[in-house]
């Protein structure tokens, strides 16, 4: 390699490298996993309850083996033999109410939904349709949907075994008692907020495949998950077959955003069926099943209090959280509230802090992580309740902020909740988006609108944010009662040519890790960004990993890449410092050059250390013929990032309709690996933050019905539906990961729903109203500006 | 079963299939053509968006009997003697996917927009693509990618 191909190798880190993983997206040469074909392939076709709640008196699969094409089908009962009860992995108190979670209902089924049989068949359109074929008969049993009233004693139950609808209440209590700081308050404000049920809606559906090799016992799961060494561990669990004998592959994963974070029914259902039948068994699901069969998120009431001084200073804070667990366990299902218990505080300082949550079962599809995950709902209510003080005291929103943040030389800052923040800027990122956002200019308008009572208001919502992400200290993770670690796992391989596999723990569906573990792995070895290749989401090539969740990947996961090539290079150094015959300390490493002090031309690159390496022919005494290294990481902390983002919003008071005029978001990431990449996960967090605030919404009848059951139901938000957004940002680096960098993919998403919704409520608030239920739907708006005027 | 013959992305092809067959489904699990995915089971998501006959159809929503004697172009068509089109390059430079999972879909949207208008407004791109859903880029990059490849100026993103 020449000089200047090494010198252009260095300083990737700060990049905006294009993605690698863009060449097969963009030409179709991608591999989901409904692409992938094998010989003798069956399909598999999930039967589901059209009930909410029902007691399964009789189901016979037998007429469907009659319908053409058709090779096997099952019950629940048929396949409980080997199929265990699907797992919760984070019961979160010692008294917490586990249910039985069998893959398929076997006497009762608890959502609509749920499954009831199974068909398999030589392709996809015999499987669907010999479903019809199935008989069942149901008894009906009264849904269970509202979440107080599920918790009176004489509610029916949707666990009947377990006397109770109620899952767990989990308590925290930090400072002073609330009561006390509510009677040193002058004010005291008590809102009730609703996170409404959201649909994930990955684009790509959910899919598994099972390849069995029946005479050794071995099984290969592709599926599109988030989390195949997870899954891997699960299934065995779940089916009784041995981890070593199961190899899962998440291969080309399109979008996840928490719902693919799980271990579902369907992974474990196929793979019972290929080792029943000895034949390989894929499932796909279609939208609207996914619409019921695939993890929901959000769905909780929020009664948060707040007591504060006349001047805007916080004494205390309560929250008391009613969470929708839905009608069964997954894999953190009662975790994810618990998640937000500690970011209700948010940035700001106080005396007092008590939140309690209690967790309750309904006869709905049960809930899960979705982006953010219990930091977007306690953002929401913090931040919509901030506004509200601010309006109660005659105070502007920002300066109400500005008046309890936690300073910048406050850093390093234990919150009443008890995490400690390492470091952080809120000054800085706030004064930034106040500027790009014009901020005085919009307030003087909108002051206009209000004096000329113009039909279209302007509004200005503000949130400012932090959020705890990079899952997760392993310590952490115990206190709450999590089941594993949080830890991630990489190693890099130097191949004799010169050329780098990284290895990685990370499981990227959309993140562009591929991408950023390269600059990584190419900054820090001085080798070319082309001469890497990141190898992830196979648990044959990437043996261990924590997967992709809870914007852990770069923090956690990358900072892994980092450490591993860091070892790579002071095993390499040893190498080099024999072979050219001076002591360690005397060699200079840079842009993967070996060179000793004071003699340049002395020199090795870690690609010719690679390759001596390679042949081993003169390696020093008891050095062994590799310089490959691998590191597991246990972050010492979560990664905070935070910031500030402002919405203005025109609102027609006579429609209801509102259009955001400009958004404006200065997130702090700390460092940046790929500024391009991390603008990206901004965007894509912003619209579905805004989704939840102005569009989305998983509705249910009163039997229990999914109504909002299909895309054409549910408004995923279109381009047309968003506005440009301005992004910029601060750049205050982590204090707990040598990289100094922060997790990104969550941040747009908590931040933005509330700054939405706060910019509505802003220009609604002369007309007297002070909340819109979310989605603020033109008919929500409208109906909030008549109420408020009659 | 019903014989057709189709052309696509310049390969001809003859096949007996199920008169119910969808077009979609007639590319990806007869003739081994992944490339076009499919979201969802109502036409809204976009993803299986192809050409046929010079028409833009989601080809969830076509019988493959309806393509007979037809010519279909999917994204793994666009290229030429592995060069990439305009519209390919500028979701590549403007980092216009993540998941990639509606990419194509979205390519072939943005591709029937640019014949129709070949200079469109953001406004207009944003309604052109209203039938292609996204859910990771907030389309920001994707309204930049297809103005870029329209040869308009665009502003840089990643700044800061």
């Amino acid at each position: 390699m020449t000089d200047q191909a090494v010198k252009a190798a260095a300083h990737e880190i700060g990049r905006s490298r294009l993605r690698k993983e863009d060449a097969r997206l963009i030409t179709g040469q991608t591999n989901w996993t409904d692409n992938i074909q094998v010989a003798g392939l069956l399909h598999l076709a999930v039967l589901r309850s059209p009930m909410a709640h029902a007691r399964i008196t009789r189901v016979d699969v037998s007429p469907a083996l009659e319908r053409p094409g058709v090779i096997a089908a099952f019950t629940g009962a048929d396949l409980a033999e080997g199929l265990g009860s699907l797992p919760c992995a984070w019961p979160v108190t010692e008294d917490i109410v586990l249910p039985d979670h069998p893959p398929i209902a076997v006497d009762e089924v608890r959502h609509a939904g749920d499954p009831v049989a199974v068909v398999v068949a030589r392709d996809r359109y015999a499987a669907a349709d010999a479903l019809e074929a199935v008989e069942v008969e149901y008894d009906p049993l009264p849904p269970v949907l509202d979440l107080e009233a599920a918790l009176a004693d004489d509610a029916p139950l949707v666990h009947s075994d377990k006397g109770t609808n109620r899952c767990y209440t989990w308590p925290l209590a930090t400072g002073e008692s609330f009561e006390s700081a509510r009677q040193r308050a002058d004010v005291t404000l008590k809102r009730r907020y609703h996170q409404q049920r959201l649909i994930p809606n990955a684009m790509e559906p959910r899919a598994v495949m099972v390849t069995p090799i029946a005479a050794s016992g071995e099984y290969t799961v592709y599926s599109a998950t988030q989390i195949p060494h997870i899954l891997r561990i699960m299934l065995a669990t779940v089916t009784g077959i041995p981890e070593h004998k199961l190899r899962v592959i998440a291969p080309d994963v399109g979008g996840g955003f928490g719902s693919k974070l799980q271990v579902y029914g369907e992974e474990a259902v196929a793979l019972a069926v290929a080792r029943r039948l000895g034949r390989p068994v894929k499932w796909t699901e279609s939208r609207s099943e996914g619409y019921l069969a695939t993890h929901h998120g959000r769905g909780m009431i929020q009664d948060i209090e707040v007591a504060a001084t006349r001047e805007g200073r916080l004494l205390g804070l309560k929250v008391d959280l009613t969470a929708d667990m839905g009608a069964y366990l997954m894999l953190v299902t009662p975790g994810i509230p618990i998640l937000g218990a500690f970011m209700y505080p948010a940035i700001y300082k106080m005396d007092a802090y008590e939140f309690n949550c209690t967790g309750v079962f309904t006869t709905r599809t049960p809930t899960d992580a979705y982006r953010g995950a219990g930091r977007p709902e306690a953002t929401f209510a913090i931040e919509r309740i901030m506004d509200e003080l601010a309006a109660e005291l005659g105070l502007d929103p920002v300066e109400l902020r500005r008046r309890n943040w936690i300073g910048h030389e406050e850093f390093p800052y234990t919150s009443i909740a008890g995490l400690t923040y390492d470091t952080g800027n809120y000054e800085a990122a706030t004064e930034k988006a106040l500027a790009l956002f014009g901020y005085d200019e919009l307030r003087a308008e909108q002051q206009q609108r209000n004096e000329r009572g113009d039909t279209v208001r302007l509004g200005i919502g503000v949130s400012t944010y932090t959020e705890m992400c990079g899952l997760a200290p392993s310590r952490v993770l115990r206190d709450l009662r999590y089941a594993a670690g949080g830890w991630e796992a990489a190693s890099i391989r130097m191949l004799p040519t010169g050329k780098v596999e990284v290895v990685t723990g990370t499981s990227p569906h959309g993140q562009g890790h591929e991408t950023c573990w390269s600059q990584i792995a190419a900054d820090v070895l001085g080798v070319p960004f082309e001469d890497v290749e990141v190898v992830h989401g196979d648990t044959r090539s990437s043996p261990q990993g924590m997967d992709t969740y809870g914007s852990r990947s770069l923090s956690v996961g990358g900072e892994a890449v980092h450490r591993a090539a860091t070892k790579v290079v002071e095993k390499a150094r040893k190498v080099a410092a024999h072979l050219l015959e001076a002591s360690e300390q005397d060699l200079e490493f840079t842009d993967g050059v070996f060179a000793v002090k004071g003699s340049p031309e002395a020199r090795k690159t870690i690609q010719e250390i690679a390759f001596e390496t390679f042949t081993g022919h003169d390696l020093p005494d008891g050095v062994e013929p590799s310089i490959n290294a691998e590191t597991v990481v246990d972050p010492e902390n979560f990664s905070y990032p935070h910031g500030t983002h402002l919405c203005a919003v025109e609102v027609d008071t006579e429609t209801g309709r509102t259009r955001i005029r400009s958004y404006v978001c200065v997130d702090d990431v700390g460092h940046v690996v790929n500024p391009m990449i991390v603008e990206g996960q901004v965007h894509g967090g912003l619209a579905q933050g805004i989704a939840q605030a102005l569009y989305e919404e998983a509705v249910y009848d009163d039997e229990g019905n999914l109504v909002s059951g299909t895309m054409a139901d549910y408004l995923v938000p279109s381009a047309a539906d968003l506005p440009d957004f301005v992004t910029d940002r601060t750049e205050t680096p982590a204090a707990s990961n040598a990289m100094g960098v922060k997790g990104v993919g969550e941040a747009g998403t908590i931040a933005s729903t509330p700054a939405v919704v706060n910019a509505v409520v802003d220009a609604l608030r002369p007309l007297g109203v002070t909340d819109v239920r979310m989605p603020c739907t033109p008919e929500r708006v409208w109906r909030a500006v008549k109420e408020a005027s009659a | 079963m019903t014989h057709i013959k189709v052309t696509v992305d310049g390969t001809p092809y003859e096949d007996e299939v199920a008169p119910r067959l969808l077009l979609a489904h007639y590319l990806r699990d007869v003739l081994g053509l992944t490339g076009t995915p499919i979201g969802c089971d109502t036409s809204n998501c976009g993803a299986c968006t192809v050409d046929l006959d010079g028409a833009t159809v989601k080809s969830c929503s076509v019988l493959a009997v309806q393509a007979d004697g037809g010519t279909v172009t999917t994204v793994q068509g666009l290229a030429e003697d592995g060069e990439w089109t305009a519209l390919q390059h500028a979701f590549h430079e403007r980092h216009a996917l993540q998941c990639g999972y509606c990419t194509p879909g979205m390519i072939m949207a943005a591709r029937d927009l640019l014949r129709e208008n070949p200079h469109p407004t953001s406004d207009e791109v944003r309604e052109a693509l209203e039938g292609n859903l996204c859910r990771c880029t907030g389309y920001q990059n994707i309204v930049r990618a297809v103005l870029a490849a329209s040869g308009q100026q665009v502003p840089e993103e990643a700044t800061a």
